[in-house]
């Protein structure tokens, strides 16, 4: 039987002897043994095989953490009594969620991080000014290659399946321990295989799809599991669309969402990528827990509904919602593919009186591509927001807060409760096609409304 | 490791933006998080839980967020042990790495009322609720896993497996 990507990859990153307790590499502090360990297959082969429910401990490629998530993992670090980063070149820290910091209380953390990248010589520490949202920031800057295994402390670390990398949000506790030893412990998952076919209708993109499969199975739907997103509509899809799919894995709880890498991929990752990388391929004979076929041409945009990523219907069936506010960015949607959407609708049309209309790229080199294309210019003259890159308003931290009774809908990645400001707020889910329409309508909107 | 306290009955998908919105999470001490835990859905929660009380909560307990925040807020306001029908991935990596006892098990669950009195045996892996009278049972954790909530918590496990290497 053969193995999934997800099997593959993490296959390749677990230490040849770890789990019989001969270590070859320099050691590993988990030595897993008894029960519940592995290796299965021939012990003389070059990678051990893995199954899904094994427990393993994997090496980690790269270590990610951000400004509210690396305090806590500095202050395990330091409780850990280790004095060095395993690699600094592989330990990478972004200052993205409260930043610029919005409060004192922000800016210690940002400085808590800021103390500990100096102190550790770590070349990969972004700041304000010179970073961006850290999963835009990451594939972008080529720090995260094809084949990675790569861990953050959070949750939307997912995002790099789309370039065929194992990736995988943890708590600051888990990074802490992986930035002292370059390693972690992982439970094998089994892996739900999604095929769109058919070819995607126009205004439908890489949201539209994911948020589709979210509506199907549920928040818990992929809970334990790995995703692969396959089918000719997802091959036709751009590295944006894809990377936007991959994001939200973890909205339908899945720990990771993987692609398969192709010719996009390699358009993408060479020249960028800073170190060699390995593509795994699925086996044609891989056993999956499930797969799910859809047909793509079916799908028209897509709206999740408060206060569930789940809560998802078409565009068309959402009826009258007026709205207060429009998020176009994060790192979902926060590309410039997802931007130039979004300014194809604005241009030469104004944002609804009503409506706050917030355009937030996602990483300096987007906003810079975005200026020089006349994006900015055409999201200022519409009457809208452009912020330096943040998570800003995704979590309700800053740059587009709600008060209560307010509505606002958003190409980001959560609509839980409160999940934007006010507990008695709420947020809609959509790609940047059905947010710069609904910013343009002043309510939930398609683009054929507007056009 | 035996717990005994009072239920606070929750529903499917408490997702860690209720668990502690983000709004907080410019702090990251356990004391400061406690205060702001359930906020939004429970407002007399914070003030109202006693050490040694048991969250109970049904499917998918703690989805959303990798914040380790939100078993820290929860651990802070003196809740001895989570109970759920299911926990989402990452609040269950979370909550063991800090040394905060989780437990699936539907069938308690299903039973539960706020203000029951659950004992809870850990290691036994049984928990008895004090109305009903039953007792449940739940699935043992992978050794492993059993070594790191004994430890404490990982950082505890890890220190401890370094010391064992030198």
């Amino acid at each position: 039987m053969g193995h999934t990507l997800a099997e593959k990859i993490i296959g390749a990153h677990v230490m040849d002897g770890v789990a019989s307790g001969q270590a070859e590499a320099p050691s590993l502090p988990f030595m897993l043994d008894g029960p519940g360990s592995t290796t299965s297959g021939d012990s003389s082969r070059s990678r051990p095989e893995v199954w899904p429910g094994d427990l393993v401990e994997a090496t980690v490629d790269v270590v990610l953490s951000n400004d509210i998530t690396a305090p806590i993992a500095i202050r395990e670090f330091e409780t850990l009594g280790v004095e060095r980063v395993f690699d600094p070149s592989r330990v990478v820290m972004v200052a993205d969620h409260f930043a610029p910091n919005k409060d004192i209380k922000s800016a210690e953390q940002c400085a808590c991080m800021r103390r500990f990248a100096r102190a550790q010589g770590l070349p990969h520490h972004f700041d304000v000014g010179r970073m961006g949202i850290e999963h835009v920031l990451l594939p972008e800057q080529g720090l995260v290659a094809p084949g990675d295994l790569v861990v953050g402390a959070d949750s939307h670390t997912c995002t790099y399946g789309a370039i065929g990398a194992f990736a995988t949000g943890m708590g600051s506790t888990d990074v802490a321990v992986a930035m002292a030893t370059g390693s972690t412990w992982l439970r094998v998952p089994e892996t739900i295989r999604v095929v769109y076919n058919g070819r995607l209708q126009p205004w439908v993109g890489g949201k539209d799809l994911i948020l589709y499969i979210i509506g199907q199975i549920g928040v818990g739907g992929a809970r334990y599991k790995a995703i692969e997103f396959a089918g000719p509509a997802v091959d036709d899809l751009s590295m944006a669309g894809r990377f936007t799919m991959a994001n939200m894995a973890i909205e339908a709880g899945g720990k990771a969402g993987l692609f398969a890498v192709d010719d996009t991929t390699r358009a993408y990752v060479d020249g960028r990528a800073r170190r060699p990388y390995r593509v795994h391929q699925a086996d044609a004979d891989a056993s999956y827990a499930q797969v799910i076929e859809i047909d793509a041409s079916q799908i028209e945009p897509q709206v999740a509904f408060p206060h569930l990523p789940e809560n998802v219907r078409p565009v068309s069936q959402a009826g009258d919602v007026q709205i207060d506010q429009v998020v176009i960015g994060s790192c979902t949607n926060g590309r410039l593919e997802d931007l130039r959407v979004a300014a194809g609708l604005l241009r030469g049309r104004q944002a609804h009186p009503d409506v706050r209309c917030i355009v937030i790229p996602g990483s300096q080199q987007v906003y810079l591509d975005a200026l020089r294309q006349g994006l900015i210019e055409a999201f200022v003259e519409a009457g809208a927001v452009v912020s330096t890159p943040t998570c800003g308003p995704c979590l309700g931290g800053h740059m587009g807060v709600l008060a209560a009774g307010e509505r606002a809908v958003s190409t980001t990645n959560r609509n839980f409760r409160g999940r934007m400001g006010h507990p008695e707020s709420e947020v809609y889910l959509v790609g940047p096609a059905v947010a710069a329409a609904s910013a343009i309508a002043g309510r939930i909107a398609h683009p054929e409304e507007i056009t | 490791m035996l717990i005994e306290g009072n239920v606070w009955r929750y529903g499917d998908n408490v997702d860690t933006d209720v668990i502690i919105p983000a709004r907080y999470l410019n702090v990251s001490t356990p004391e400061e998080l406690a205060r702001h835990c359930m906020e939004d859905i429970d407002a007399g929660f914070a003030d109202a839980v006693q050490p040694g009380d048991v969250i109970v909560g049904g499917e998918n307990f703690g989805c959303g967020s990798s914040r380790e925040h939100a078993p820290l807020a929860i651990k802070g306001a003196g809740v001895a042990c989570v109970v759920a029908k299911s926990f989402a991935r990452i609040f269950y990596r979370n909550g063991i790495n800090i040394g905060l006892p989780i437990l699936e098990c539907p069938e308690a669950v299903q039973e539960a009322e706020k203000g029951d009195r659950l004992m809870v045996d850990l290691k036994a892996g049984s928990i008895t609720n004090e109305r009903t009278g039953r007792t449940y049972r739940t699935a043992a954790f992978p050794p492993f896993v059993m070594a790191v909530i004994e430890a404490g918590g990982l950082v505890p496990y890890t220190r401890e497996r370094f010391r064992a290497q030198r």
